[in-house]
């Protein structure tokens, strides 16, 4: 789906959502309230200055009061690689815009990730995985790196990385294998009203971070949870 | 990954009270030793874990060269390597037997 | 566990916090004697993945973690280990993080320590690895919450680049040396993707300007800058406990104030230098080669660089 077409599906009486230099942002009418929306279309990548502004419709949200729900809805490319970006501190501005999500979250909004086309690295991190909860449309595409850049990096062949892609899910990019890690929680169903999911989703939000007992279960990250949860159970100030 | 596993008969039990020490990190060209007062006294073991194959004589007698001179009785020993030369394992092996007679 | 477990080889550099293995600085830099390791290297809690790229596993995954006292605190600490796979994260790696970040809601010491040393991302564990660092960030936002500092302290060989770079912006307060680098996109990333004319990685010193303890230092990417050596990263962690900012809206909003005003006043900056100088240096091109105490001296007198706005 286009990010037309999920507006259109989430807001049928129309909305505010605009797209400015591939950042989304606005809000429409949602179960008698509103539903307010942030994002990255059009395989974007999100700079210094997309994250800033980003960050401040969020705060917008949270500055409000209310609880209306946020939702994140993400095509971007990875975050801008540049000079300047990392001269202005780019970590700074992507940590900046995952906390005022983080923030959002623990004063009572509910946040939510949708990813619809591609994302990456720390544009990633900063936006879709910063929410509650992420869940996807097919055909959806994110990644830490391409196959090709790890077999450069790994030096391992590309046709050997193809074939280890297929059964272990714990490098290979998709969003079948963000899935089986546990970051995706679900794939939407494009032949459903997305707007009954979406509320489906955010009623059954989960109150902690299960994205690890998702990833043991699936089989995408065997033994994350198991280590998390015995550091906490032998954990002892001294 | 080529695995290698040695065992040892020592002359005495190496001295000292420690139960376990580490030393160096897997990097290339280095390894890391972790040491266990964990056998009889006069027995050794060593267990490694190499990504380079086809030294296991080079690496026996390393290992027959450092159980000769530090007479780690008692230790159970695993190795990963991370490519390290004859003489960087010797050294690691040597400073993991003395951090556990302290 | 509570034997203290040393790296000998380490031992002789111990001074240098870039030198110094995990080990040797979680060794140095906590009370002696008062580290309790978590999950320890006998526990042979290794990667999973590893193997099937006939790579070389370690015993810790590259992160150490566990308790201690800092000048008799209560303290959590985590180290990475930045020689072992650049100390990228994978599961374990990561987990083990995650972990010592759910322990401090209960335990609530007086502080979490995070020995950055990181190159990002793991590729051979990518999912995992990307995974663990959201789970990380939403965890440290939970324990600021709570009213327990996080603290950065970045001065390893690796830097905190990627997502440890992402981590490093969600802590309290961070502490950075000389050669402790944080940034998103490595020199060698951006000059791979963008070409030699955007990023020259080979260009040392452009490297340490653009993304080194000082220009983060001046323009507030930092709250501290310590000599390369455990006791003065020690010093500033404990200053850094001392007054670190709260988690909550006023915060954010400040940062969003401070991160929007410097895209106004150096956003159109090409070189540090240019920011330095705007800034108020005198003389940008003496920057790099300032001493500790030289440097302190021109922070002060700046005055403007020190927030609670992170």
């Amino acid at each position: 789906m286009t990010l037309v077409e999920i507006l259109a599906a989430l807001f049928p009486e129309g909305h505010s959502v605009t797209v400015t230099d591939g950042l989304v942002s606005g809000e429409g009418p949602f179960r008698g309230g509103r539903l307010a929306v942030i994002g990255i279309d059009g395989d974007t990548a999100l700079g210094v200055d997309g994250a800033c502004r980003l960050a401040r419709d969020v705060l917008d949200v949270v500055r409000r009061g209310d609880r209306t729900p946020i939702l994140v809805a993400i095509d971007s490319d990875s975050q801008r690689m540049s000079r300047r970006d990392e001269l202005l501190g780019l970590n700074e501005y992507l940590a900046h815009l995952a906390k005022t999500l983080l923030l959002a979250d623990a004063k009572g909004h509910p946040t939510l990730g949708l990813i619809y086309g591609h994302s990456a690295a720390g544009a990633f991190i900063a936006t879709a995985l910063a929410t509650r909860a992420l869940v996807g449309l097919p055909g959806a595409n994110p990644s830490v790196m391409d196959l090709p850049s790890v077999a450069r990096v790994t030096k391992l062949p590309l046709d050997r990385l193809e074939a280890m892609a297929k059964d272990t899910p714990v490098f290979a990019p998709g969003l079948d294998n963000m899935v089986r890690t546990g970051a995706v929680q679900a794939v939407l169903d494009p032949d459903r009203p997305l707007a009954e999911q979406i509320a489906a989703v955010i009623d059954a939000l989960p109150a902690d971070d299960i994205r690890d007992q998702a990833g043991r279960a699936r089989g995408g990250r065997p033994v994350a949870e198991e280590i998390a949860a015995q550091v906490v159970r032998d954990a002892r100030l001294g | 990954m080529e695995k290698l596993s040695f065992r040892h008969t020592t002359q005495k039990a190496l001295p000292g009270a420690k139960a376990q020490a580490i030393t160096g990190v897997v990097a290339s060209g280095n390894l890391e030793v972790l040491l266990e007062r964990a056998l009889p006294a006069t027995e050794c073991t060593v267990e490694i874990e190499t990504p380079i194959r086809g030294y296991g004589d080079v690496w026996a007698a390393v290992v027959a060269d450092f159980v000769a001179r530090a007479q780690p009785g008692g230790l159970r020993i695993t190795v990963n390597d991370g490519g390290a030369r004859p003489d960087t394992v010797s050294l690691r092996l040597l400073q993991g037997a003395r951090l556990m007679e302290v | 566990m509570s034997e203290r477990i040393i790296d000998p080889a380490a031992r002789g550099w111990a001074t240098s916090w870039y030198e110094a293995s995990a080990r040797a600085r979680i060794d140095g830099f906590l009370d002696a004697g008062s580290f309790r390791e978590i999950i320890g290297p006998e526990q042979r809690r290794m990667s999973p993945h590893l193997p099937l790229f006939d790579l070389p596993r370690a015993f810790d995954d590259g992160m150490i973690i566990g308790s201690g006292r800092l000048d008799g605190k209560p303290v959590l600490v985590a180290a990475q280990e930045g020689r072992f796979m650049g100390g990228a994260f994978g599961e374990v790696h990561g987990a083990k993080l995650v972990g010592l970040l759910r322990a401090a809601l209960p335990l609530n010491p007086d502080a979490v320590l995070i020995l950055f040393d990181t190159g990002g991302v793991r590729l051979q564990e990518a999912n995992a690895g990307e995974t663990a660092i959201a789970e990380v960030m939403r965890a440290i936002t939970q324990v600021r919450a709570a009213g327990v500092p996080v603290i950065g302290l970045i001065g390893g060989r690796a830097g905190a680049y990627g997502g440890g770079g992402l981590i490093a912006g969600t802590c309290s307060r961070l502490v950075v040396s000389e050669s402790g680098r944080i940034s998103v996109s490595g020199p060698e990333v951006i000059e791979t993707n963008k070409g030699a004319e955007e990023f020259d990685s080979r260009d040392r010193a452009l490297v340490w300007r653009t993304m080194g303890g000082k220009h983060r230092r001046l323009t507030g990417g930092a709250d501290a800058f310590a000599d390369d050596t455990v006791e003065a990263f020690r010093q500033a962690a404990l200053d850094a406990i001392a007054r670190a900012p709260a988690f909550d809206l006023t915060t954010l909003e400040a940062e969003q104030r401070r991160l929007e005003e410097r895209l106004a006043r150096f956003g159109d900056c090409r070189d540090a230098t240019e920011i330095w100088t705007r800034l108020g240096v005198n003389d940008p091109e003496a920057v790099p080669a300032l001493s500790t105490a030289d440097f302190d001296a021109l922070l002060a007198n700046l005055g403007e660089t020190t927030h609670d706005a992170r």
